[in-house]
């Protein structure tokens, strides 16, 4: 009786209430996003497609499919997809290093890792080339062995890798320094082998940061000109990039033709993210965090 | 299967946290290591479980040397604290984990796999979740999951490290007593680190009490609460007053006030530290009494069957070798008389003396 009653007093009135937001400012941030958003990224994106699509749909078509272009696409994804797995690969092993291991001098290399982030391309470019031309430090021991790597294909994977390092070592190294190492202290009190331990336990759980980081290494490599263009050699149909397609048509004042190229880049990007993005979050939903 | 360790030390760094432990666990038993945060329990029970290695000292697991068998050689199901369930794989999953990375001659089929994941997860009541994944899953629930995982592999011991510590009170003492009725259904030799004495004695058969690296008593619950081996038992199991003194025959002076004892430590003039729990000290209201101690009354906790009284010492009570504060229960009816700031005096019904080692 007492309850019910105390329950009629207070009960609020019939009016409807406003959700009121614990943090003030939504409006305005999400607003300031947007703009910011659209005028770095949305407006620009867009103006590619629009300039593009002034071309008759022939000629756009002869120009994206001209065979010089196309093995540019070949080289471009091929070489950012290898370099992207290699990173994959290493870049694991060093972070595993990193977080697992003390040796004198982790500092050192904990911060050697960044230095692809942070030097300019153009000079990691002409390092590279340095190194591994013919009469280069690196390229001499190669070159009795038959392996040329600067001015081929093989010069435009070594560049993507250089720059490729940081992006899987810092999104591994974070996940991999949260794994509970009761994880694997439980794996082996089950009776299962180190590698059975790996295998089941431990990839099963890095999967998702494994796969973020290559979507960036690979994001990235698609996107690389200053760093390849020295070691490349710029051979057509064997060692041209697309980035570099496109800042020759427009060296030829052929904005249409550069913007055409690009935007062939831009989706095949976008097809890529979205893939990647759909693995992970299919693994997330698997590993039993995508709740 | 019984376990045996022998001599075992182990230190990290400058920090001894095992010193030359010697202990014998028969088969059958549910053990619990009790003790303070740092008393070397849980390196005790990695070092028995393979997952750490004793710097000196033997391993005995069934009467074989264990000391240098790998942890996944050992046969030891280990449970820990905050469960290390694999989050990716589904409960089921979990509890197969230790079948399936068996060697392909010793693994069981598929269909003997998931008849015997099925009866584990009965036996934890978890049948009808064997779906989900752990996130999906309360702090308990996991738990259960935990110790059906390590079951799973027909562990010859059964190890827990603090298996209820992260749970909140009302799951811990409901999972408890599930533990004591799941190992009196298997039987299966178990230690369990606590560092909850209620825990301990409520839950084992025996209870190892460890302090600093070392063994301060092994024995019944009953035999560990009735009859403490040495000080530190003493204050660690329990609320309990403490009186500083020397012994007078049959009494023991503490500043002014003389102390009936019983009569442990009988050297006249000895230095004293007596003990009473909160039950074996009388409040006496007559103040010309012979004996006793001088208390003020400070808080009456009236609820429940008895009574918990708190009180006060006079001033300079350190400098007699009277606790600050005394804590008693006694019946309801004898309390009703008492009220705050009430002037009163206090006898041990029973005294405990132990030789002062600070003096």
């Amino acid at each position: 009786m007492t309850a019910a009653t105390v329950a009629i007093l207070t009960s609020p009135p019939s009016l409807p209430r406003i959700a009121r937001r614990v943090l003030p400012g939504f409006g305005l941030t999400l607003g300031l996003t947007l703009v910011y958003l659209s005028l770095v990224v949305l407006i620009p994106l867009s103006a590619v497609f629009i300039k593009a699509g002034s071309l008759p749909l022939g000629e756009l078509w002869n120009i994206v499919s001209a065979p010089r272009v196309v093995a540019s696409y070949r080289l471009t994804f091929g070489a950012s997809l290898l370099a992207a797995a290699i990173n994959t690969v290493f870049g694991f092993m060093l972070a595993w290093s990193l977080v697992r291991y003390n040796f004198p001098g982790k500092r050192l290399v904990d911060a050697l890792v960044d230095l692809p982030f942070a030097l300019p391309t153009a000079v990691a470019g002409i390092a590279l080339a340095a190194l591994y031309a013919g009469n280069g430090w690196i390229g001499s021991l190669l070159a009795p062995l038959g392996l040329k790597v600067a001015f081929t294909p093989l010069g435009v994977l070594v560049a993507l890798v250089f720059i490729g390092i940081p992006f899987v070592v810092r999104t591994v190294q974070p996940v991999l320094e949260e794994l509970e190492i009761e994880l694997e202290e439980a794996a082996a009190s089950l009776g299962a082998q180190r590698g059975q331990t790996f295998r089941r336990v431990l990839l099963p759980l890095l999967l998702p940061a494994l796969m973020t980081g290559f979507a960036l290494a690979f994001a990235r490599a698609v996107g690389e000109y200053g760093s390849v263009i020295f070691i490349a050699g710029n051979i057509p149909m064997v060692s041209e990039i697309t980035p570099l397609i496109i800042i020759t048509k427009l060296e030829q004042y052929d904005f249409q033709g550069a913007t055409a190229v690009a935007g062939v880049m831009l989706v095949f990007s976008f097809a890529m993210l979205l893939v990647i993005n759909l693995l992970q979050a299919w693994s997330a939903k698997r590993t039993g965090r995508g709740r | 299967m019984s376990i045996q360790v022998e001599n075992i030390s182990k230190s990290f760094g400058t920090f001894a946290a095992l010193y030359g432990v010697s202990l014998d666990f028969p088969t059958g038993e549910l053990v619990a290591l009790l003790g303070p945060s740092g008393c070397g329990k849980t390196t005790l029970l990695r070092v028995i479980a393979g997952l750490e290695t004793a710097d000196a000292g033997r391993v005995i697991l069934d009467g074989e040397d264990a000391s240098d068998t790998h942890v996944r050689e050992r046969q030891v199901g280990f449970v820990f604290q905050h469960y290390a369930l694999f989050r990716h794989l589904t409960v089921f999953e979990n509890v197969a984990f230790g079948l399936r990375v068996r060697p392909r001659r010793n693994r069981p089929s598929a269909d003997e796999i998931s008849r015997r994941v099925h009866r584990l997860l009965d036996l934890v009541q978890m049948d009808p979740l064997a779906d989900r994944f752990p996130p999906q899953l309360s702090g308990g629930q996991r738990q259960r999951i935990a110790l059906a995982r390590a079951l799973a592999v027909e562990p010859r011991v059964l190890l827990l490290d603090e298996p209820f510590g992260a749970l909140d009170a009302q799951v811990r003492k409901e999972l408890r007593r599930w533990l004591r009725r799941l190992h009196d259904e298997l039987h299966v030799t178990s230690l369990f680190v606590t560092h909850d004495q209620e825990e301990a004695l409520e839950v084992a058969d025996r209870v190892v009490l460890m302090n600093r690296g070392q063994v301060e008593q092994v024995g019944t619950p009953a035999q560990i609460y009735e009859h403490p081996a040495t000080p530190f038992v003493y204050g660690f199991l329990g609320a309990v007053n403490c009186f500083r003194g020397r012994v007078e025959g049959a009494h023991v002076r503490v500043g002014e006030a003389r102390l009936p004892h019983d009569g442990q430590v009988d050297i006249q003039g000895a230095a004293v530290v007596g003990f009473a729990r909160p039950h074996d000290l009388q409040v006496v209201t007559d103040l010309a009494a012979a004996n006793g101690v001088d208390a003020i009354v400070s808080r009456v906790h009236a609820f429940g069957a008895s009574v918990r009284v708190e009180l006060d010492s006079l001033e300079g009570a350190a400098d007699r070798g009277e606790p600050a504060h005394y804590e008693v229960v006694m019946p309801r009816e004898r309390a009703v008389s008492l009220t705050e700031g009430q002037r009163v005096k206090l006898v041990p019904a029973q005294l405990r003396v132990f030789a002062d080692q600070a003096a």
